[in-house]
């Protein structure tokens, strides 16, 4: 668990984070989504010590982040940025090797390690551990950047616009990618971006900051449900929040048993997917089934846009 | 392409091999240029060991040159030592553009004749292209890798070492050569302050109208400045492959 109490700074006059306070469960995703030069980044960064804090504090399970050094702090927090950061005069097994290197595992675990990762990222090892970052598509790139954050098995792992630089489709492949790497491995994720998409897809909370000030840290249907004020509301998009709403939702979550016609649908598509689906074959309810294919009871119209609105 | 490459490469080489170690083989060819039947090959010395201090005063001052102008280089590009880059750069200017002539001339009062004035002339000269070539190379590692490493905890040591450096080698590289060519022409001038090199074989012919003399110690010169930076291309291009950069 991350603890940031009252943490603030400044550069000169200007105050960059302002007194933000915030608590990060244990094995969850949380996002940090606001403009650009709203102070994400330097709220992450002060939670690995890439920027000392001004005033305040982090903890990360209860101790102070300050009681160590900070390069030693840092080689236990996975660091991924956007552009991936990868060493161009390095191959990829030996950027992944980094930390566990600086922390001096032995050749045979760090081996085993590096292609543990790379088959969880599915780069084949026999094929891409000697390449070049150069030899590789961005998506690749950005693959190995975030398996080279994890390499070390860190708890905590801050998350720079880490799908800034990949195009729409690699993009949402990466954030699917980064869902099942997270509850594969358990990891505490920070991640920062602007892209408010992106945060209510992968957030299980979300803080929407805006000019150093975090203006709300909850639950992304809170957001949408229960602003905390205008600016959040307009941030999280008034004009299609009832559709936001929906695609919080899976249809296996409120599938009834029974069938009742319809296009099929996948237990793990969206309200919003769902209706679209539905809409498109003029149908008034969907069946649902499992990845396996097997039936997951039915889903009316009335019952998805039932999800649409506030309580 | 390559292949040309690798001929001429070994031409070269086969060619100043063969002269200093059997110059006589090559007094046909250099006797039109005597008169007065004056000795067509320089015989006041062995061209092989004349050329071998030449070789080693350039390596040992380059090496100077080397060790001064990348740490000078390094300590610069640090935030702490931000602030000696406007003299370090001036001091290095200044050593590029003071004439090793005058260099000889100042410094032989304070160390006397022989090799040491003529390292320092070098040693002096040689500063500027690896100084500039490592601030280059250095400043040319992106802010976003840099971050990347302090973030994955490496110590400002260890970005320098495994980051900074390995990125800033093939600039690097190509300063040292530039510096090594620049010298080998340059040291023949260390033959004014009685400095065992080349010059030694220029300046008899000089003094004796002997032409063959002279233009032996400059082809010899010639040659193993061409040869020295085609070997230095080589290393470059390996250290390159190696770090896959530039
Ligand atoms: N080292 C610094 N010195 C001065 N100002 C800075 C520095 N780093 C960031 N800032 C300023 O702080 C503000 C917030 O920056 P940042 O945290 O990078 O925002 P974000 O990641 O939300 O875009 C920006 O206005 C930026 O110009
Ligand atoms: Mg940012």
């Amino acid at each position: 668990m991350i603890r940031i109490e009252n943490l603030s700074k400044q550069y000169g006059a200007t105050t960059v984070v302002d007194a933000v306070s915030m608590e990060v469960e244990r094995n969850t995703i949380t996002v940090i989504v606001g403009t650009s030069g709203s102070g994400k980044s330097t709220l992450l960064r002060m939670i690995n010590r890439l920027v000392e804090p001004s005033s305040g504090r982090v903890l990360i399970d209860g101790k102070d982040t300050r009681s160590e050094p900070a390069h030693l702090l840092r080689r236990r927090i996975g660091y991924a940025i956007q552009g991936h950061g990868l060493f161009p005069h390095r191959t990829v097994a030996q950027n992944i090797a980094t930390v566990p290197h600086l922390l001096g595992w032995s050749e045979l675990r760090i081996g085993a390690r590096v292609a543990e990762l790379l088959r969880a990222f599915q780069l084949d090892p026999a094929e891409y551990a000697g390449k070049y970052p150069h030899q590789l598509s961005g998506g690749q790139q950005q693959r190995v950047g975030v398996a080279r954050a994890l390499a070390a098995e860190p708890s905590v792992l801050l998350m720079d616009e880490p799908f800034g630089a990949l195009d729409p489709i690699i993009r949402s492949k990466a954030q699917d990618d980064l869902l099942d790497i997270q509850r594969r491995f358990g990891t505490t994720i920070v991640l920062v971006t602007h892209d408010i998409d992106e945060a209510f897809r992968l957030g299980q909370r979300v803080a929407v900051m805006s000019q150093g000030r975090v203006l709300q840290y909850d639950r992304p249907a809170a957001l949408l449900t229960r602003p905390a004020d205008s600016l959040v509301a307009r941030m999280t998009g008034l004009a299609d929040r009832a559709l936001r709403l929906l695609s919080l939702t899976t249809a296996g979550q409120i599938a009834t048993p029974g069938s009742a016609g319809g296009p099929t649908i996948a237990a793990s598509a969206s309200l919003r997917d769902a209706l679209s689906e539905i809409l498109w074959h003029g149908a008034e309810s969907a069946q649902v089934v499992d990845e396996r294919g097997a039936p997951r009871g039915s889903l009316t119209v009335a019952a998805i846009l039932a999800h649409g609105r506030p309580e | 392409m390559p292949r040309a490459a690798t001929l001429l490469r070994v031409a070269a080489l086969g060619l100043l091999a063969a002269f200093l170690l059997r110059p006589q083989a090559f007094a046909a060819l250099f006797a039109p240029l005597t008169q007065y039947g004056a000795p067509p090959i320089y015989d006041q010395g062995n061209l092989l060991t004349l050329t071998l201090a030449h070789l080693a005063t350039v390596c040992a001052a380059a090496v100077a040159s080397t060790i001064v102008a990348v740490g000078l280089g390094i300590l610069v590009t640090r935030q702490s030592g931000a602030e000696f880059l406007p003299l370090s750069r001036a001091l290095v200017n200044i050593g590029q553009t003071f004439p090793p002539v005058a260099v000889l001339a100042v410094a032989v009062p304070l160390v006397g004749f022989g090799v040491k004035p003529t390292l320092i002339a070098l040693f002096a000269y040689g500063l500027l292209p690896i100084f500039e070539n490592t601030i280059a190379g250095l400043q040319g590692c992106t802010s976003e890798l840099l971050e990347a490493a302090s973030g994955m905890g490496m110590s400002a040591r260890q970005r320098l070492l495994e980051v900074e450096l390995p990125m800033a080698m093939p600039l690097i590289l190509e300063g040292v050569r530039l510096s090594l060519v620049i010298s080998v022409g340059t040291a023949t001038i260390g033959s004014t302050v009685a400095a065992r090199g080349l010059g030694e074989v220029i300046i008899a012919g000089l003094l004796s109208s002997n032409t063959a003399f002279i233009l032996q110690g400059g082809l010899v010169t010639g040659l193993m400045a061409v040869l020295l930076y085609d070997a230095m291309g080589l290393v470059e291009r390996r250290v390159c492959r190696a770090a896959h950069v530039a």
